[in-house]
Formats: C-alpha cells, structure tokens, sequence
C-alpha cells in the first residue's frame, strides 16, 4: 500500500460519512471535502494525528451560490492533503486555524479582504493586502465584483 | 533620551533602508525592539483576478511578472498545474531546460541577495565582487532564453526555446568559473572574522520557530528543517538529478549566509548533470486552448523558498481561480519574530536576510545625436562594457591589471 493510500483508508475509516469525497487525483496529491460543521473535527484529526506539519496555503473560491476554502497541507515526503469546506455567501463565517498554524494568520487576513469572509478567532491586526482606504463592501475576488464599481466612488 | 522610555517609529513603506515598499512599525525602547507590526500590501496588482480575465496561455507570461528575479519559478509553477489539469505529459527535453533554466535561476538569485547582505552590513566590496560576477550567469541565460530576466521560456506543453552544443560549452565553461567564485565566497564567509561576527547571533529563528511560522527555503534551512520541494516533491527534471539539500544548525543570518552559498554548489551540480545528459527529442507537445475541467496545486523551489499556485478550471478557455502564494509571504511572518528583543540596527540585514524580492532589467541603451535627430545608434551588451570600460581608461582608470591579479589569486587560493 503507497503511503497515500494508507492516509485515505484511516480517513475513510474514521469519517465514513465523507468517504466517497476522498480521492487520490495522483501520487502525492489527496483531495477531501467536508461541510463546515465537521471541518474543526477533520482538520484536528489530520494535523494532530495523522500529521501535517506544514500548511502551503488557504486558497478561497466564489462558486457563485456559496465560497469554497482548500487548505493545502502538506507533510515533508511531499504528500499534500487539500481540505475542502464551504460555507454559505449569506453568512461567510469560518473558524481560524491559528492554533494549529500560526503563520495562517496572513492567509486567514487575505480571505477577509479579497473575499470579504469572516474569521472566527483572529485577534485584531492589520488588514492585508488591500489599502486602508479601501471602499467597504468592495471584494475583489468575488466573481461578481467588476472594477469599475471602484470609479463611480 | 532616555533608556527607559518607549518609542513607536515608523519605517517603511518607503525608507532608505527598504529595497521594497513594506511598512514596519517598531516599539523601541533605547535600541532594543520589543514588538514589530509589519503591513504589506504595497505592492498588490490584483494578479490573481487579471488572471481570471485573461487565456491560460497569457497568463503563463502574466504570473512570469509575479516576481522579476524568479520569474521562471512562476512560470513553471503555473504551467505545471495547468498540465496535469490537462494530463499533457511534456518531454523529457523540456523537463531538463526547466530544471537548466531554473538552477540558472537561483544562482543569479542567490548571488545578487549575497551582494545585498554584503551591502546592508557596510562590506560593499563584496557587493562589488558578486554582482560583477554575477553578470557571469546572467549572459548564459540571455545566451539561452534572450532575456535578463522575464525569460519567457515556459509555454503550455514544454518549453518555447531549444538549445544547442555551443551553448552547451559556453554554459560549462561559465559554471567552472563561477564554482572557482563561489569557493572563494565560502571561504571569505567562514573565515573572514568581521562577517562572522556581523552575521552571528543575528536574527535567530530556533528550529521550532521555523516549524511553528512555517518558514520556507533557505530561511527555514538554516534553522535545521530540512526541506525542499526538489527533493521531496519533485517536479521537472529534479527526480533524475543528485544533489544534496543543503542545511545549516546556526539559526540565524550567518546560518542563511552558509546554506545559500553551499546551495550555489549544489545548483552548479544541478547544472552540469542537466546539460551533460540532456535527452534529444521534441522541447514540446501542443496544448488544447481550452483545458479540461480540473483543478491542480503545483509546488516548486524558488530561490526563496517554496511557491504554491492552484489552478482550478471549468473546462474553458480561461482559469476560474489561479491562486498564488509566493515564498516571501510565509517567511515574512518568521521576520517578526527574529527582530523581538534585537537591536534595531540589525533591522535591515534581518529583513534582507529572508531574501525579499526586487526586480532590474537592463540590457541595451539607445542614442539619439542630438544634432542629428535620424541618427540613432542601439549598443549591445558587450559594446556598452567596452564603451565602460574605454570611458573610464580614458579618465585614467584602468581595472585590466587589477583583474589580471584577481584571476591569478583565484588560480592560487
């Protein structure tokens, strides 16, 4: 059994619910997903038992109906394991990962900004990367946002 | 003033002691610092979303100007990704002047950042020395790519640029003569005292900090955490190549100062393998314009550590999501930590010491006669050195002989 494959079996056995999310696309490369209510669950038991020491990064998507988080973690023969969670447009609310990562903090700030989610747990601290001056309720990254509503400010 | 009282300065987002827009805001007491708030941002282009708007050919030359020192490690990172969304298997060719290009990369790199620390602690000599010598690598890349820097080497499917055996030779030749450099640089950094003691004990990160922070590349090596994505994710040629990733226990600038010259080592290592075994074949295969439905998160060693890009598609001819996180973003939190309870006048070799990118290009220079204005005159690069060189003789500067001596302390050291 590759070293993937025994990650993926002990996922698909202690979380049967989400098991048919859990694919090999190629070596060295897992993808799961998860709904926000069972991520803290998932994602303690992957970094604390099966062990990632290293978080890539926190990458944010706008699937129009709601956002999608992949957090990229990665151990040092290479494997990276891709968390997939989601949560809803109306009230983008995630819970910070700090505690487990501390260098998610820049990551967690990025999402705030370009997404305009909401961290649960992030201590106050600068905003990143946009300016301070910045117009409220302007999220460049959401697939509706264009950058002319800027020039009408 | 007195020691006992506390002041908040601000340095930054444009200081003299900063090669690039980043504000800090430090809490000093005396000289001490005892907590720094760092804002970044200043350099934001909103690539990721001009991405979205653009093919996913155009963007393997948009994120080529994420970074203008490792604009290959962008390239190459992207169109990984975009590959495997499309299941394009490159050649073998292309895989080995990626793996050229890159190594030739780093070196330049690792070489112009060596002439900065010598510059932030006051040893310009040696900023002198590294960035003539760097000149050295910087010719063979624009031997093989045309290019300084934006090599525009990477498309979709392999590479744009074959190369052939007298670039090989000129290659060869240029990696002796910058190893014979190289081992010099090493023996000044571990045996000249000033450097030492400049460098020791100066912006430590212990081996747990380094984990904690997440800490990436040469910054994370040189506190013992032994990692990189050549070995142990590995992409391109690296697979097929030996060589050893370099670590170092000291834990600080010194430490940084080691691994990147011992890794110019490797990198050469790297560079004679590549080009003495380079597979005959095609440089690449065709790439559909539009990329399958998929998504990809392609890892790569910059010279600055490791850069993630994920792509993710929708079956068109443009990316739904490209998301990049270059290296300096995660070692940029490790800074924080290194300046606590330091002295402020270690500030900027701290901050340079993670080896933060800036970009230069400057390759030929065009001359209009005043007197004539359809006169125009293009000097190449090799006119414009001799034009230097012939302009400063005539002033009674003459480097010839100094150069001369310098070859012959090489030869002999």
């Amino acid at each position: 059994m590759t070293q993937e494959e025994i990650i993926v079996n002990d996922l698909k056995e202690k979380f049967a619910n989400i098991a048919a999310s859990i694919i090999i696309q190629r070596p060295r490369r897992i993808f799961l997903e998860v709904s926000q209510a069972q991520f803290l669950e998932v994602f303690d038991y992957c970094v604390k038992k099966i062990g990632f020491p290293h978080l890539c990064t926190i990458t944010g998507l706008d699937e129009i109906e709601k956002f999608i988080l992949i957090y990229h973690l990665a151990q040092d023969n290479g494997n990276i394991l891709n968390i997939k969670t989601s949560v809803s447009k109306e009230n983008p609310v995630l819970k910070t990962i700090i505690n487990y990562y501390a260098g998610a903090e820049i990551y967690e700030r990025e999402l705030m900004d370009l997404f305009g989610m909401k961290v649960e747990g992030l201590p106050e601290g600068n905003r990143y990367p946009l300016p301070d001056d910045w117009p409220k309720g302007q999220f460049p990254l959401r697939k509706d946002w264009d950058p002319k509503s800027l020039e009408n400010k | 003033m007195h020691d006992s009282h506390k002041f908040k300065i601000p340095i930054g987002p444009q200081h003299p002691a900063l090669k690039e827009p980043e504000s800090f805001s430090v809490a000093l007491k005396g000289e001490k610092i005892l907590g720094v708030d760092i804002r970044l941002g200043y350099n934001h282009r909103g690539i990721e979303k001009a991405c979205e708007e653009r093919t996913f050919l155009q963007d393997v030359y948009l994120v080529e100007r994420v970074c203008g020192i490792c604009s290959h490690s962008h390239s190459t990172c992207f169109v990984q990704a975009v590959e495997e969304i499309a299941g394009l298997e490159i050649p073998s060719r292309a895989k080995y002047l990626r793996t050229l290009i890159a190594e030739l990369e780093r070196v330049h790199s690792h070489l112009l950042w060596l002439g900065v620390a010598g510059h932030e602690i006051g040893f310009d000599t040696l900023l002198m020395y590294t960035w003539r010598d760097r000149e050295i690598v910087m010719d063979i890349l624009a031997q093989f790519t045309g290019n300084r820097v934006n090599y525009g080497m990477n498309t979709i499917g392999g590479v744009r640029r074959d190369i052939d055996v007298s670039q090989v030779k000129d290659a060869l030749k240029a990696v002796d003569t910058l190893q014979e450099r190289t081992k010099y640089y090493i023996e000044i950094a571990t045996s000249e005292v000033t450097i030492i003691k400049r460098l020791s004990g100066v912006g430590v990160l212990s081996y747990e900090d380094a984990l904690r922070l997440d800490a990436v590349g040469p910054t994370a090596r040189a506190s013992g955490v032994k990692r990189d994505v050549r070995k142990d994710d590995p992409y391109a040629a690296y697979a097929d190549v030996s060589f050893d990733v370099i670590t170092d226990n000291h834990s600080d600038v010194y430490g940084r100062t080691v691994v990147r010259l011992k890794e110019l080592l490797e990198s050469f290592k790297i560079i004679r393998q590549v080009l003495e075994n380079l597979p005959a074949g095609p440089i690449a295969i065709k790439a559909p314009r539009k990329i399958p439905a998929g998504e990809a998160i392609s890892r790569y060693e910059a010279p600055r550590g490791e850069d993630v890009h994920f792509v993710k598609s929708n079956g068109g001819e443009k990316p739904e999501r490209v998301k990049i996180r270059a290296p300096t973003l995660a070692n940029v939190q490790a800074v924080k930590h290194m300046l606590k309870d330091r002295f402020l006048a270690d500030m900027p070799i701290v901050i340079a010491a993670i080896d933060p990118c800036f970009s230069c290009t400057d390759r030929s220079i065009e001359i209009s006669y005043l007197d004539d204005a359809r006169k125009k005159e293009v000097l190449t690069w090799p006119e414009l050195h001799a034009y230097s060189i012939d302009w400063h003789r005539k002033r009674g500067i003459d480097f010839s002989s100094l150069n001369k001596k310098l070859k012959e302390g090489f030869k002999t050291s």
